[in-house]
């Protein structure tokens, strides 16, 4: 294996980034503070006052620690679902944002959260919607003869846009006064409000998703080199893209229900990898799984502390990822026609 | 002997078009054998009714005795082997990645190329002597060394039947050249070749049988010095060609527009 070494140290700078992430804050805990609390609250190793203990207690566990196990999660789950995406459709250009699953994902959060209370209903829902925005991407490319990647691009923008206008019925027919607002807020992309339920709610559906799609990336290998040939080569097409398609399309849906439309991180981040890397997905996707996490966590942080007031996760990604992927668009160009 | 490769009443089609009609022939191991016919004739369909990609309407294709309809992707891909034509692929994946995945019909679900696969890697590299090419992108090699990367895959594959669309298509002469020799000697290793191609040169010279198709039907199917003849190629390919015989038994086709003249004594 060529890349040995890069696993520990991607692992390491994920650690160090969560780390210094704690640290950071409207109410910043120095570096031995927080290493103090930690010490003394998992091994009862030296000693701290109780009222300290408290605050940082709630500070570091309650408020930070779970934004920023969410946004490893987030930041996986989104780039190992582009990167499988990308592969298994054959096509550099397609992401869970490009192909509809967040719009689609979105739309279903929205009802579930507007006729249930029930956060299964939501997350069902949300994988529902995802899922069928695929299966139509899809549909649409398969409809018409032409250029693959472009078909299936076009395919995920019309399915996007539908989605898009279901959600906006929804907020239409939502109550203005507080589910509307509610609505609003959570889409554009947060982690403010993420507890400990919801990350085991959605982390353990992903966690298993990013593992099966690591399993399954010798077979993903395949399939890259087209329908016909993954057939040749012995992969029973039909149903490991079927399963592929369900486990990237869970794990993206589950990042709307916690945390909105978080953007172009499925296109840019296995685009990175890739270029570190290559393309080979036994590689390529724990690679991705690594950097989405480093990247989001630092995003969050800006997100968080760059302005007095918290910028949505969704905006920042966004406002970060357009102008990055427009740079790297012509060298990621290369080898697709 | 028991065929290899039997097709029996193959008939393919569309609502509005049929693309293959009661195709039946035998092929023997060992064989080299080409596809002959104008573009849209049914080639391609036919390769891919062989390689179990499409089912046939009507029709079944056995291999070594048994109906390949009921056998998995993954059993019949240790048999027989794909080469499609050249492609630039989307990714740039290694040539040696490339051709390691033609070890997946060796490998249960959730696997790891063990240090066997990579020897029988690089070992197909070796055979068709590109070990240079191992580590260097598949989508910045030339289109020869692509031809042969996809060949080493299907060698990796274990694989003793190949399945060749078009494999000259897209080579510039001296690969096309090269290519035809890495067949010859596989064949005498007893790979049995099935290759479409749109050259009647190709088949005089390294194929031992040819199959015409036009409109979807065998017009003829026999030894190649048999049966590619001035007539059969002007049904075929409406132009004008002459066979001709070089001192000893190789065969080449002149164009007789071109040439102009009957002199050279065709012998077609």
């Amino acid at each position: 294996m060529k890349f040995k070494g890069l696993f520990p140290v991607l692992f390491l700078l994920l650690v160090l980034t969560a780390v210094v992430s704690l640290t950071l804050g409207k109410y910043p805990v120095p570096l031995q503070d927080t290493a103090r609390f930690f010490l003394f609250r998992l091994f009862g190793v030296g000693n701290i006052s109780p009222e300290y203990y408290q605050i940082l207690g709630n500070l570091l566990v309650d408020i930070r620690l779970p934004r920023i196990l969410a946004a490893i999660l987030i930041g996986a789950s989104l780039s190992v679902s582009g990167a499988a995406f990308q592969a298994m459709f054959v096509n550099p250009l397609v992401s869970p944002g490009l192909l509809g699953v967040l719009a689609g994902a979105s739309f279903g959060a929205a009802l579930g959260m507007v006729f249930s209370k029930t956060w299964v209903a939501v997350q069902a829902c949300s994988f529902l919607f995802g899922f069928a925005a695929v299966l139509i991407s899809v549909g649409i490319a398969k409809m018409h003869k032409g250029n693959t990647i472009l078909l299936l691009v076009l395919g995920g923008v019309i399915s996007g846009a539908l989605f898009t206008s279901l959600l906006s019925i929804i907020k239409y027919i939502a109550d203005p006064y507080n589910q509307l607002p509610a609505i609003v807020q959570w889409l554009m992309g947060g982690l403010s409000l993420v507890d400990r339920a919801t990350i085991l709610a959605v982390g353990i559906p992903q966690i298993v998703s990013i593992i099966m799609i690591t399993l399954f990336s010798g077979y993903l290998n395949a399939l890259s080199m087209g329908d016909e040939e993954a057939r040749a080569l012995g992969v029973p097409v039909e149903w490991v893209r079927m399963l592929l398609i369900f486990l990237a399309t869970l794990m993206s849906a589950l990042t709307v229900v916690v945390a909105g439309m978080i953007g172009w991180v499925g296109l840019i981040i296995p685009h990175i990898a890739r270029m570190l890397v290559g393309p080979n997905n036994k590689i390529l996707i724990p690679a991705s799984a690594l950097i989405g996490a480093i990247y989001l966590v630092v995003v969050d942080d800006v997100s968080r502390l760059l302005f007095n007031v918290e910028i949505p996760i969704g905006i920042t990604t966004s406002l970060i990822g357009i102008p990055f992927f427009a740079f790297i668009l012509r060298k990621a160009k290369r080898g697709w026609n | 002997m028991k065929p290899l490769i039997r097709a029996e009443g193959i008939t393919f089609g569309y609502t509005d078009k049929v693309v293959l009609r009661d195709i039946d022939f035998d092929i023997a191991e060992g064989e080299i054998v080409t596809l002959l016919g104008p573009n849209g004739c049914g080639k391609s369909t036919l390769i891919k009714i062989i390689l179990g990609l499409l089912r046939p309407g009507k029709g079944t294709v056995f291999f070594n005795g048994t109906n390949i309809a009921h056998v998995t992707a993954k059993s019949l891909a240790r048999e027989i082997a794909y080469v499609p034509q050249i492609h630039k692929s989307s990714f740039p994946y290694s040539v040696i990645d490339v051709v390691l995945m033609g070890r997946i019909p060796h490998k249960t679900f959730f696997f790891r190329y063990s240090n066997e696969d990579m020897d029988i890697a690089h070992d197909a590299l070796e055979r068709l002597s590109i070990p240079h090419l191992a580590e260097r992108p598949y989508t910045d090699i030339s289109g020869g060394e692509r031809q042969l990367t996809l060949i080493a895959r299907a060698l990796a594959q274990g694989a003793r039947t190949f399945i060749m669309d078009e494999p000259a298509s897209g080579l510039d002469y001296g690969n096309q050249l090269r290519l035809l020799e890495q067949i010859i000697n596989l064949s005498r290793e007893g790979y049995t070749f099935i290759k479409s191609t749109h050259s009647p040169e190709h088949a005089l010279w390294v194929a031992d049988r040819a199959i015409m198709i036009k409109g979807g039907v065998i017009v003829a199917d026999g030894a190649c010095d048999d049966v590619i003849s001035n007539e059969r190629l002007f049904h075929l390919y409406n132009a004008r060609v002459n066979v001709m015989k070089l001192n000893g038994s190789l065969r080449v086709c002149v164009p007789e527009s071109i040439c102009g003249c009957m002199a050279f004594g065709a012998t077609g």
